[in-house]
């Protein structure tokens, strides 16, 4: 890959803007991930922050949810444009892991992501 | 139980009506009534994906809907239907006299329309075509989610 890929966290209401700032305030890497809210939104309106937000490089879109508005217009979006890739169910871990991996294929990142994410996820010794 | 919700949403199948009202309304049918997305086997395969497997999801042009309304209404379940805007909800109401009631949940802003409610913007044709649903017997009322207020449609439109 000739260029990092880009980050956009795709979510509803304040979602991405948190996740964003937090990975910002853990690691001090700015400018890897854009956040994108689907407040006010018609699928047109969410389409158009998609374009915006991804701009004319490879990216991976981080989905809040399995489902919904945010969803389905990324997986619409990345069906129209070339290199990028769709994840969902968003947490930070996996995307502490992705500025760190950002030189990777956007489908390979997406499976990275995924990976760190799930192990994130486990019920802890009280 | 029939048709629990006719709803008017530009975002069609999302997470305020697949959660916010399918679960208190026990959904487990939605109907989405749009000419577009009918013919586009693929946007429906999208609106597939963010819909739990125990939810039936039915696509229906607005003159499959006219013609199938009386079924769904007498279908044990409980469905919510959903058109994505007012031209489409004018034109099933002007197809079939089921349609007794709308919920106005969701139509954004865009150039020619002003604010209303939070959740709505409304051009002044699409306001006239709601009074005149309304006046044609239609109970019209903007309401994003169950344990939001139903504002009625002199408050809004």
């Amino acid at each position: 890959m000739s260029e990092a890929l880009r980050g956009v966290v795709v979510s509803h209401s304040a979602v991405a803007q948190a996740l964003v700032s937090a990975v910002a305030a853990i690691t001090g890497i700015e400018g890897a991930l854009v956040p994108v809210s689907n407040e006010g939104c018609d699928n047109d309106a969410l389409g158009e922050r998609l374009l915006q937000a991804v701009g004319p490089r490879p990216a991976v879109l981080f989905v809040d949810l399995p489902g919904g508005s945010c969803l389905t217009n990324s997986i619409r979006y990345a069906k129209q444009h070339a290199d990028i890739a769709v994840v969902t169910g968003v947490n930070l871990a996996m995307l502490l892991d992705f500025v760190f991996h950002r030189d990777l294929a956007p489908a390979d990142a997406a499976r990275r992501a995924v990976d760190s994410g799930a192990k994130a996820i486990r019920v802890t010794a009280a | 139980m029939s048709i629990a919700l006719y709803r008017i949403d530009d975002r069609l199948i999302h997470g305020q009506v697949v959660v916010g009202w399918g679960q208190p309304l026990d959904c487990t049918f939605i109907v989405l009534v749009d000419d577009e997305v009918r013919s586009s086997d693929w946007e429906q395969d999208l609106y597939r994906m963010g819909v739990p497997p125990s939810i039936e999801i039915i696509f229906a042009s607005v003159d499959e809907a006219a013609e199938r309304l009386p079924a769904w209404e007498a279908d044990a379940r409980v469905g919510i239907l959903l058109v994505p805007d007012i031209d489409t909800a004018a034109a099933l109401a002007g197809r079939s006299d089921r349609v007794k009631r709308l919920n106005v949940g969701g139509i954004h802003h865009r150039a020619g329309r002003t604010e209303r409610l939070r959740f709505v913007y409304l051009s002044d044709d699409e306001r006239a075509k709601l009074r005149q649903l309304a006046a044609a017997g239609v109970e019209v009322t903007a309401q994003d989610v169950p344990t939001a207020r139903a504002v009625p449609l002199a408050e809004f439109a």
